[in-house]
C-alpha cells in the first residue's frame, strides 16, 4: 500500500477515533441536568434562579465536546 | 457513489456586498460585521428616542438588553464591575448578532472563524491580565498560588494553574468557534442528503427528503438557543476573568 491512501485511510481512523470523545460530553450534560431536575425537585422556587447557571454550565461542557469534535475536522480536513 | 457533501465550503471569504469589493479585501465576514454593528446601533438609537417611563415595544428591548448585561457585570464583578460595562456590553452585543446574522439563508457567521473569536479572546485575555497587573502589580502572580495548599505540593500546582490560565484564550475562541461552525456544518450536510436522495431515487428520494428537512428544522431552533447561549456564556465568561483579574480568588 502506497504512502497516499495509507495517509487517507490512516486520516478517517484517525477522525472516528477523535468522536469518541464526545461520549464524556453526554454523561456530563446528563448528569448536570439530572442535578438541577432533583434540585427543582426539592425546591422549586429555586428553578429560575438556577437555570441560568445551568445553562452556564451546559455551554462549557459541551464546548469540551466541541474541541474533540474540532481535532476531528483538523484530521479529516488539514 | 454521487458527488460528495461539501461540508465547509460555505465558510469561504469571497467579496462583500455582492461580491464588489474583493479587490479592497472587504469580505462577506467584515459586510456581515459591519451589519452587526449598524444593526446594534440602530436599534439602540431607535429605541432610546422615545424616553418613555413605561417603555414601548423597541425600548423594551433595548432596556431589557442593556440590564441584562448590566446585571450580569455587578453580579459577578461587584459594584466596581460597572467601569467594564461598555466592554462586557459591547463583546455581547457583537457576539449575539454576528451569532443571529449567520442564522439567515445566503447570510454569514462572522463568527464562524477562529480568526475573529481568537482576536475576541486574546483582546479579553490580554485586557483582563492587564487589570489584574493594573490592580495589583507584581502581586498578581500570586493568583497562581492558591490558598491553604502545602508547601510541597506547589511545585506540582502553580505549572497546573499557570497552563490553566494560559489556556483561557484558547478554550475561550475554540468554544465559540466550534460552536458555530459545527451547527452550520450540520445544516449543509442534512441539506445535501436531501440532495442526494433526490439525485439517487427520483421522485421517491424527494418525498424521502422530508425526514433531513425535518431535522434541518429542528437544529434550527437549537441553534437559536445556541446563537444566544455562546454570546451569553463568552460575555459572562469575560466577566468571571475581571473579577479574578481584581479580585484573586
Amino acid at each position: 500500500m502506497d504512502p497516499q491512501s495509507a495517509a487517507l485511510i490512516a486520516k478517517d481512523v484517525g477522525a472516528g477515533l477523535a468522536t469518541i470523545g464526545v461520549a464524556g460530553a453526554g454523561v456530563g450534560i446528563g448528569n448536570l441536568f439530572g442535578a438541577f431536575v432533583a434540585a427543582v425537585g426539592r425546591n422549586p422556587a429555586a428553578r429560575d434562579t438556577m437555570f441560568r447557571d445551568v445553562l452556564l454550565g451546559f455551554a462549557l461542557t459541551e464546548a469540551v465536546a466541541l474541541y474533540a469534535l474540532v481535532i476531528a475536522l483538523v484530521i479529516l480536513f488539514a | 457513489m454521487a458527488a460528495s457533501i461539501d461540508a465547509l465550503g460555505q465558510f469561504g471569504l469571497m467579496g462583500g456586498f455582492g461580491g464588489t469589493t474583493g479587490a479592497i479585501g472587504f469580505t462577506n465576514s467584515n459586510e456581515a460585521m459591519l451589519g452587526a454593528a449598524v444593526i446594534i446601533t440602530g436599534l439602540f438609537a431607535v429605541g432610546l428616542k422615545a424616553r418613555a417611563l413605561v417603555p414601548g415595544r423597541t425600548q423594551a428591548l433595548v432596556e431589557i438588553l442593556y440590564e441584562f448585561v448590566r446585571n450580569m457585570c455587578v453580579d459577578t464583578i461587584g459594584e466596581e464591575g460597572l467601569r467594564f460595562f461598555p466592554l462586557v456590553f459591547t463583546i455581547f452585543a457583537f457576539i449575539l448578532l454576528g451569532n443571529l446574522i449567520g442564522l439567515f439563508p445566503y447570510f454569514f457567521a462572522f463568527t464562524s472563524h477562529i480568526a475573529v473569536t481568537l482576536t475576541l479572546a486574546l483582546f479579553v485575555f490580554v485586557f483582563s491580565t492587564g487589570v489584574g497587573f493594573y490592580t495589583h502589580g507584581f502581586k498578581f502572580f500570586k493568583f497562581f498560588v492558591p490558598e491553604g495548599v502545602p508547601a510541597w505540593l506547589l511545585p506540582l500546582l502553580v505549572p497546573i494553574e499557570i497552563v490553566s490560565y494560559l489556556s483561557r484564550p484558547v478554550s475561550l475562541s475554540v468554544r465559540l468557534f466550534a460552536n458555530m461552525t459545527a451547527g452550520h456544518v450540520m445544516w449543509e450536510v442534512f441539506a445535501g442528503f436531501m440532495l442526494l436522495l433526490t439525485a439517487s431515487f427520483g421522485i421517491f428520494g424527494a418525498f424521502a427528503s422530508v425526514v433531513p428537512l425535518s431535522l434541518n428544522v429542528a437544529l434550527a431552533a437549537l441553534e437559536l438557543l445556541v446563537a444566544g447561549l455562546q454570546a451569553y456564556v463568552f460575555a459572562i465568561l469575560t466577566c468571571l476573568y475581571l473579577h479574578d483579574a481584581g479580585h484573586m480568588h
